[in-house]
């Protein structure tokens, strides 16, 4: 679908949607889902800020929403809004690579983070 | 045949497997199904499953990686699975698993415990004993870092094994190894494969046991039919030479031929051969053979690929055969098939399944040339024989029909299948007395005294009759020869009605 995750994201005037709904799927408190949940707090602090909600799963507590998500690995980053859908997989430590996966618009003050 | 090992095993379902594989899959391991695209790997592991459930007893799941749950209950509604049904009692589960690479961005460690959630998840729902993983492989066209799904495909191998899953995991055949991405490495239990080949046009299905550690099992290649049932696997080590032969005698529906052959016809379960060049009244008799049948009260079934199934009631009813009452009341079966429609081996698969669902005393086979014809001659002889052998072993009694090519040895068939043949009789034109007419003698009939007689072969209007013992001065043939002279003209009298 959509979201080529090699193109740089484009900076619009408009900045970004108004509202970031962020799923992040994990399974228990294991270190990568720990590194997960703080790495993306951080990006979202950095790049959102009173844009987004992070919603937690935990797949050991409801295990009937990996099949409904489609969730194979984990943790597994879902972009439930904007709409459409994207995924990341993994502990998010690349902060670019997340920017990208999620298609978050880059203010001009920010393009040269890390 | 009682296996003779300690490895538990989990029965298929699936006909001639379990017998090729000594008693089934083995229960708490994987077992590798891999065969190129088509080759029936889905339709394998879905069987198993819903053999397990309808006749074991075993809830089972099915995670499917390539097909969405409602595709997947369309494509096997035609082997006659509801597989929704099987889902709303509970004893089946579906999980299809979409992985789209150019939709997933990686970074960072992960780890596929969301599968093994959903896995457990449906296993617990049902309380599931099998499970078919239906093409795992995709998780490496999906994701990108091949060490991390090696790693969790261990894992994942373990934790089945852990929970004492029998399970299916089919893999798409690579070249050079079995698989594409090699997950032979992971399942070194049991692995089976699946080969989809054309030759001349015409498709054969095989199956081969490749490895199975710690039991008995088949190595040959099995051919094998996906047909209205299913799959169904032709075993051929099954059946040999040691079927029972009883003494009991039937009739051939003709009484003078009867006659011929010690007066009390043919013996049960014996395999009959009848030859001859074209128009010489082989479907005629071979029906008459099972309209004997019928009037015994015993099932019939005619395998028929020249004419269709009307055709044949038609023209049997202008020599006095009327057919439709047997039809109707279910006890005489038909099948007719162009040759062509399937290679020799599937057809003898599909033959054995029609076999086994008809359950009849007395088969009839026309022609057998045809299937001949359809086929790489090399294994011809070989399936004849697994044919015979199989009704033999149920005690059928078969005729089969073989049409003889004009300019050849009458006495010879094309794959020497006469040897393999109890009883043969030979119809044959002669000229006699500026006509053309036809004769009957048996050439062989194991276990008996049998007439050496030729006889006059008459088709009237009520059916079939012998005459005389035939003769034709103008008769040159070396075989007639060996035959002693037979009476001038006798024939005709009787014979011309």
């Amino acid at each position: 679908m959509a979201g080529q995750s090699g193109e740089p994201p484009q900076a619009q005037e408009h900045g970004q949607p108004e509202r970031w709904l962020l799923k992040l799927y994990v399974a228990g408190q294991t270190p990568k889902s720990v590194a997960a949940f703080s790495n993306l707090h951080k990006i979202c602090e950095k790049h959102l800020k009173g844009l987004y909600q992070i919603e937690v799963v935990d797949l050991l507590v409801n295990p009937k929403l990996a099949k409904g998500d489609q969730i194979i690995a984990v943790p597994t980053l879902v972009r439930q809004l904007p709409a459409p859908i994207k995924k990341i997989i993994g502990d998010l430590a690349d902060e670019e690579r997340v920017l990208v996966g999620i298609d978050v618009r880059l203010a001009p003050s920010h393009t040269e983070t890390k | 045949m009682t296996p003779k090992n300690f490895l538990k095993k989990t029965p298929t379902g699936i006909e001639g497997l379990d017998e090729v594989t000594n008693g089934g899959l083995p229960t708490g391991r994987t077992t590798l199904v891999c065969g190129s695209a088509g080759s029936g790997k889905t339709v394998l592991g879905m069987e198993f499953l819903v053999h397990g459930i309808v006749e074991y007893g075993e809830p089972g799941v099915f995670m499917a990686f390539e097909e969405t749950e409602k595709d997947l209950s369309q494509n096997v509604a035609s082997f006659g699975y509801d597989l929704e049904k099987l889902q709303e009692e509970g004893k089946l589960a579906i999980d299809y698993v979409f992985i789209e690479r150019s939709e997933i961005e990686e970074t960072g460690e992960y780890d596929l415990e969301g599968l093994f959630i959903r896995l457990g998840c449906a296993v617990d729902a049902i309380g599931a004993k099998r499970v078919v993983l239906d093409t795992i492989e995709v998780l490496f066209a999906g994701l990108k870092n091949q060490q991390i799904i090696r790693a969790e495909l261990r894992r994942l191998f373990r934790w089945l094994k852990d929970r004492g899953l029998t399970a299916i995991l089919t893999g798409e055949r690579g070249e050079g190894q079995l698989t594409r991405y090699g997950l032979e490495e992971y399942v070194a239990d049991c692995v089976i494969l699946l080969d989809h080949r054309v030759t001349e046009q015409l498709s054969t299905r095989r199956l081969r046991i490749v490895k199975y550690r710690g039991s008995l099992h088949g190595t040959d290649e099995y051919p094998f039919l996906m047909g209205e049932d299913g799959i169904s696997v032709l075993p051929i080590t099954s059946v040999g030479l040691n079927h029972t032969a009883p003494s009991e005698r039937i009739s051939s529906g003709v009484a003078d031929l009867d006659k011929m052959v010690g007066g009390k016809g043919f013996f049960r379960g014996s395999s009959i051969l009848v030859s001859g060049t074209a128009g010489t009244g082989k479907t005629s008799l071979a029906l008459y053979f099972l309209k004997a049948a019928c009037e015994r009260g015993e099932r019939a079934l005619y395998f028929g690929f020249e004419e269709s199934r009307d055709q044949v009631v038609r023209n049997m009813s202008s020599i006095g055969l009327n057919l439709k009452p047997w039809l109707d009341k279910g006890i005489l079966h038909f099948h007719n098939v162009r040759p062509s429609s399937l290679g020799l081996e599937a057809h003898l698969a599909s033959m054995h399944q029609i076999i086994k669902r008809v359950n009849p005393k007395v088969v009839v086979v026309d022609p057998i040339t045809n299937l001949i014809a359809g086929s790489d001659r090399s294994g011809v002889k070989s399936m004849l024989t697994r044919l015979v052998d199989y009704l033999k072993m149920k005690q059928i009694t078969a005729m089969f029909t073989h049409l003889s090519t004009t300019g050849r040895q009458l006495e010879s068939t094309d794959e020497n299948v006469s040897s393999i043949m109890d009883s043969w009789m030979l119809l044959r034109d002669v000229e006699h007395e500026g006509n053309r007419s036809c004769a009957l003698y048996v050439l062989k009939s194991r276990g008996m005294a049998h007439s050496h007689e030729m006889r006059q072969f008459l088709l009237t209007d009520n059916g079939i009759q012998l005459g005389e013992n035939f003769a034709d001065e103008q008769e040159t043939d070396r075989a007639r020869r060996k035959k002693h002279t037979a009476r001038k003209g006798a024939s005709s009298a009787k014979g011309a009605r």
